[in-house]
């Protein structure tokens, strides 16, 4: 399966900030064929630092995509029965508008000109290119971390586009130690001297401070025991260094290649100001008028996105009698269970699907 | 008596089991039904393919519940007992406990959380008062161990070892109104001395009005 991202540009989007960005671009792919009746489409939303490549081989990087996995022939998310589609998340650096951008009044790179971003943008300009799509009503949104609340925005504030929404490993609302992880993150980049308040493109980037941010990160994405069992206390013998300090930097400087700084900064501060039942008396008000199936996915490893997280969305829909399915998934590899755990999510979202695809098809 | 035993009507297999059977006979179609430890959700999907009812269920156990969810079952993995408190009132149309009752902390509890928030609950119960059960009471003069009770007294599953007539007492006891009692032997219907003849005991109750 060949993967190629298109890029669909829009006159503007109004933000939740105020600030109105003209125009904005968004990057995507999709794999499979949308059928006649537009009924099998499916958008898959990605992670903090995730992008459109979510499945097949890029023909020039010749890399597989981020959840390749679960996105193809047969697969848990069956590129045979279903349209898939990925965009990358407003405020990204891999072809949708973001910090990197040009702003268009200026003819500079926006940097932290850049205006305050949310979830909730990310999910309008989302909604916006599935609109352009021709696709009214989408058969699923589904995905993890971040992710996943998108699907909960989705959900929230489209409930008549979605008939099923699969959130995973996700939260309604950061928690104080989510906020500070990703806190120590856009501190790390900050404190490079070469973030130089955000303006260091076409100079010498800040990777160090990316490369720290990255780090904490994986570490929260993984567990104790996984990390037990990957690394141990074993050392690089050649320098001198423990494996899990070898891995770490290693991740740390390869993410540096990948991603820009600034989109780090404004796509963690959407994340920690994301709150779904934001304004609202609770989160079963603001899912009230969902008649979105839900399969709602956690794991009992992930400390970062502790299951009681994914449990209070589940609960809400349950206090309004929603069609909601919940499964804690066993699984020693933490967050990053969203991503490993193949076989076992393939089989419950297929089941899933196969079900929402007949309550469509009746409709 | 054996004579008496043939000319019973014979219940209708379903899935392996007599209850399941009785349920079948029991929810109209179209309907929404909440199975109380679902298990990998095979008498659900079995409904919800073939009485198009909206099928959710609740299971403890992760692994059966990947499977009911592969089945495509609305499936939620979690305590029954403590589940019941947040769903609404009146939210279903039944309320189904297979052979759950008698596991449970609190009985009465459970019961009347599944009229409040069922139309009808489909109760089925092993019936404690089974003449096997007696026998071997009676005359090992331990803890009673038969076929359909197979556990050992410190391993056993079941918490409140309970009898039909008993079920009746608290039903009457509630003021439940009982629409529909079926008692089974194996898969065979039994029509006279349940408390003594029956295995299997099947309650259709709804909530006094």
């Amino acid at each position: 399966m060949v993967a190629l991202t298109q890029t669909k540009r829009f006159d503007s989007l109004e933000l939740d900030c105020g600030v109105t960005l003209a125009p904005v671009d968004v990057a995507y792919q999709t794999y499979g064929t949308l059928n006649a009746q537009r009924s099998n489409a499916i958008l898959i939303t990605h992670a903090f630092s995730g992008d459109a490549h979510a499945a097949g081989i890029d023909p020039q990087t010749q890399q597989k995509g981020w959840w390749d996995s679960m996105i193809g022939p047969g697969k848990g998310f069956d590129t045979d029965q279903y349209f898939i589609i990925c965009s990358n998340v407003l405020g990204g650096c891999r072809g949708t508008t973001g910090p990197g951008s040009i702003d268009p009044a200026t003819g500079q790179i926006f940097a932290m000109t850049f205006p305050v971003i949310t979830i909730g943008d990310m999910v309008r300009l989302q909604a916006m290119l599935i609109e352009a799509l021709g696709i009214e009503l989408l058969l699923s949104v589904a995905g993890g971390s971040m992710g996943g609340m998108q699907v909960l925005e989705w959900a929230a504030r489209y409930p008549d586009r979605v008939a099923s929404a699969i959130p995973i490993a996700t939260t309604p609302r950061h928690s104080a130690q989510q906020i500070a992880f990703n806190e120590v993150g856009r501190q790390a980049i900050m404190a490079d001297p070469d973030w130089n308040n955000g303006n260091y493109y076409g100079g010498k980037l800040p990777g160090r401070g990316l490369s720290v941010a990255r780090m904490v990160g994986h570490i929260t994405y993984m567990s104790d025991e996984s990390m037990r069992q990957k690394f141990g206390r074993r050392q690089r013998e050649d320098q001198g260094i423990f494996e899990v300090e070898s891995y770490l930097r290693y991740r740390g400087s390869q993410f540096v290649d990948r991603f820009d700084a600034n989109s780090y900064l404004y796509i963690t501060k959407a994340m920690d100001l994301f709150d779904l039942a934001a304004g609202q008396q609770s989160l079963t008000a603001v899912l009230e008028r969902a008649k979105t199936k839900f399969l709602v996915i956690s794991f009992t490893s992930d400390w970062l996105y502790p299951s009681y997280q994914s449990q209070e969305v589940v609960n809400a829909l349950r206090r309004r009698n929603q069609d909601v399915a919940y499964i804690e998934l066993t699984s020693q590899y933490g967050h990053d269970a969203f991503l490993v755990e193949v076989d076992e999510q393939a089989e419950i979202v297929k089941g899933f699907l196969h079900r929402v695809t007949k309550g469509v098809n009746r409709r | 008596m054996t004579a008496a035993r043939q000319s019973d009507p014979f219940v209708r297999d379903l899935l392996g089991r007599g209850d399941y059977a009785i349920f079948s006979e029991i929810v109209a179609p179209q309907t929404c039904v909440l199975d109380l430890g679902c298990g990998d959700g095979e008498l659900l999907s079995w409904l919800a393919e073939n009485k198009d009812v909206d099928a959710r269920g609740v299971e403890m156990d992760a692994a059966k519940v990947q499977k009911a969810i592969a089945k495509g079952v609305s499936c939620y993995q979690g305590n029954l007992e403590e589940c019941l408190a947040d769903y609404p009132d009146g939210a279903f149309d039944y309320v189904i406990l297979s052979q759950t009752l008698q596991e449970v902390r609190r009985p009465l509890q459970v019961m009347n959380e599944m009229l409040r928030v069922g139309r009808r609950a489909i109760v089925a119960f092993p019936n404690f008062g089974h003449w096997r059960v007696r026998l071997a009471h009676l005359f090992t003069g331990r803890a009673p161990k038969t076929t359909r009770f197979p556990h050992e007294w410190y391993d056993s599953p079941n918490i409140h070892f309970f009898t039909v007539d008993d079920f009746e007492i608290l039903a009457a006891r509630e003021n439940w109104t009982i629409e529909k009692r079926v008692f089974l032997d194996g898969n065979r219907e039994v029509k006279m001395l349940p408390n003594l003849l029956a295995e299997t005991a099947v309650y259709l109750v709804r909530r006094h009005a």
